[in-house]
């Protein structure tokens, strides 16, 4: 955590701005998920659950997984 | 007969009188300086950090309503119910910007509304009122929604009664209670409370899907048992897959959710209540861990079909309340200590998203109906006030809506502010990117995109219930003329009407020179972080908050 610094707002001090191409890597999570093909279907099972539920609560760790990876890619540098 | 769950009301009792004790004693918690303001009030002070606002923010965006209607949907229909697990999944990545975007523009504003944002930056308080309305409109049915999740609790404890007071008499009491709290400590007591809520919720659930799959058969016995229930039923939609006329609407339902859900007035009150932009871009990584219970719960509904769980009858002759299945489910499988913490869960899990629904749509009356247009120069202890009093109206008509009126016009509703609260992506969320629309030309998009979807949900029916207009948000295609059973999401429809006028009035305004206002906000307010100064200062606040573990 940045401590609030007391100089003068806005003007001067450089922004974490969120152009960073690694926020493109965000659509990945929006659009699979969203893709009936991938996983509408009965097999193969795991563990008893058919693909159709497995395989989108997997999309889970794929979302947190990207959401992580972009936090950290594009967070403000010299921060600690 | 309610003797029979004696144990179970017990231990709901016990549990709901602690979370009210806590409930009260959250005015003390990271108390500031000078309560009368509605940043405290309404905000929570705007401190909060990363691990407050998961428990917060979880419990606001997975309801008790949720927990006990997506469950009763898969009973029902099957794999067209499994829709909240994507749609809770995309969510995150698409406002992983967009939420960052207005808590800066926010912190710098002072703004404490999704309407304040808008009058600033399109400098239209008809806009801003439009907005406001809209929020509110939405939130009343759903705050009723969750004494709905209450409701189906008590029903299965047996504690019912012959006339509507009677029956409906623990909800009152409980939601008295409620808005006392809420009164008193503000955003700070569902925060709180929201720790326990979900702390029981993880722990019922990982036991019943550890236990409930060990005694029904392992899981591939419990979707076996669904299939065959749904291969019996004659209605052509169920199933646990989809089929080719429903996963055009199940795509679009879940995308559309997704897109309403961060304008709700009251998940923008707790993204706007975190401390820095970092907290919320860490949240949006952590809070995919309710996705998973979510999804975990939604399978309780299979296992309420492997168990031969039977819903308890409905209000009219005939019908049934299917809300009952999951805590029928708990009353049928576990001991009844157990399925007291159970209930617990689900009635402490509607006090926590009512607490901050009724605070977000008193900070919309407040900020931009009362001091916009009967008193302008409000103090923040006077708005802080307004806000409180109006905290209170909000859940009496909530209470009146249940009590008063048919369950399923809550539900309707619900339906409904789902489409409408959708209304306001063009202004909120894309406002946030661009200035580009003209406000004459927002408000245009808005009033068509309100008009599209009304129509559309008149034009939905339900021949299996016998309902001919507002019986769910699925529109069949060859309304419009196409020769298919395909359905569509109501909500995207009117949303990319609403896009279409708000483009091309904009063009056509700009063409016909019509003025347009000044935006207030500049392109670096909305990188603004953590100790930046406000644009126009406030009064000397409560200094630092105090420190915390992080997520």
């Amino acid at each position: 955590m940045a401590a609030p610094e007391p100089e003068a707002p806005s003007t001067a001090r450089p922004r974490a701005k969120d152009r960073s191409p690694w926020n493109w890597l965000l659509f990945i999570p929006i659009v699979v998920p969203l893709i009936p093909a991938f996983f509408n279907g009965d097999s193969p099972r795991l563990f008893g659950f058919p693909r159709f539920y497995w395989l989108q609560l997997a999309w889970i760790i794929l979302g947190v997984g990207t959401t992580t990876l972009v936090y950290q890619m594009t967070k403000k540098r010299g921060d600690q | 007969m309610w003797r029979d769950h004696l144990t179970e009301i017990i231990i709901f009792t016990l549990l709901f009188l602690l979370v009210s004790a806590m409930g009260f004693v959250a005015a003390r918690w990271r108390a500031p300086r000078d309560m009368a303001h509605l940043d405290e009030w309404g905000l929570g002070g705007r401190s909060f950090g990363g691990w407050i606002t998961w428990f917060l923010v979880g419990g606001d965006l997975y309801t008790a309503y949720t927990f006990v209607a997506v469950p009763a949907l898969i009973f029902g229909a099957g794999a067209a119910g499994f829709f909240a697990v994507p749609y809770t999944i995309v969510i995150y990545p698409m406002v992983f910007l967009v939420l960052c975007r207005l808590w800066s523009v926010s912190h710098r504003h002072g703004f404490v509304t999704p309407a304040d944002f808008v009058r600033s930056r399109f400098d239209s308080p008809i806009l801003a009122l439009l907005v406001a309305i809209t929020g509110i409109v939405a939130t009343m049915p759903y705050i009723a929604l969750q004494l709905v999740g209450i409701e189906a609790v008590l029903k299965t404890m047996g504690v019912t009664g012959e006339s509507a007071l009677a029956r409906h008499l623990p909800i009152i009491i409980a939601f008295a209670i409620l808005a006392a709290y809420t009164y008193q400590s503000g955003l700070r007591a569902p925060a709180l409370i929201a720790f326990v809520k979900d702390s029981l919720i993880y722990l019922v659930i990982l036991v019943a899907v550890i236990w409930l799959p060990y005694k029904l058969g392992g899981w591939g016995g419990i979707f076996d048992a669904a299939d065959a229930k749904f291969q019996a039923t004659p209605a052509p939609n169920d199933g646990i897959l989809l089929n080719g006329n429903n996963q055009l609407q199940y795509v679009t339902l879940a995308f559309g959710s997704a897109l309403a859900l961060f304008l709700y007035p009251h998940s923008i009150t707790g993204v706007l209540a975190s401390r820095s932009r970092d907290v919320i871009k860490r949240n949006m990584s952590a809070l995919p861990a309710y996705s998973l219970l979510l999804g975990l719960i939604a399978l309780l509904g299979y296992m309420a079909i492997a168990a031969k769980v039977t819903p308890l009858p409905g209000a009219k002759a005939g019908s049934v309340d299917t809300n009952t299945i999951v805590p029928r489910l708990f009353d049928a499988q576990f001991p009844s200590w157990f399925a007291g913490i159970a209930y617990a869960a689900i009635g402490i899990g509607a006090l926590v998203p009512a607490a901050i629904m009724s605070i977000a749509a008193a900070n919309l009356f407040t900020r931009n109906i009362y001091k916009e247009y009967v008193k302008r120069d409000a103090t923040p202890a006077q708005e802080a006030n307004v806000s409180k009093i109006a905290s209170l109206v909000v859940k009496v008509g909530a209470v009146a809506c249940i009590v008063f009126l048919d369950p399923q016009f809550s539900i309707d509703l619900q339906l409904i502010g789902a489409v409408i609260i959708l209304q306001t992506l063009p202004a909120v969320a894309l406002g946030l990117y661009t200035r580009w629309f003209h406000r004459g030309a927002l408000i245009a998009g808005w009033a068509a995109g309100m008009a599209m979807g009304m129509w559309m949900l008149y034009q939905v029916g339900n021949p299996a219930t016998g309902k001919k207009h507002f019986a769910g948000s699925a529109f069949p295609l060859s309304e419009f003329g196409f020769d298919t059973k395909k359905t569509i999401y109501v909500g995207i429809v009117a949303v990319l009407v609403n896009l279409a006028v708000a483009a091309l009035l904009t063009l056509a305004l700009r063409a016909a020179k019509v003025t347009d206002g000044a935006d207030a906000t500049t392109p670096d307010d909305y990188f603004a972080d953590e100790g930046d100064p406000r644009v126009t200062p406030g009064p000397e606040r409560g200094a630092e908050p105090a420190p915390e573990p992080v997520a």
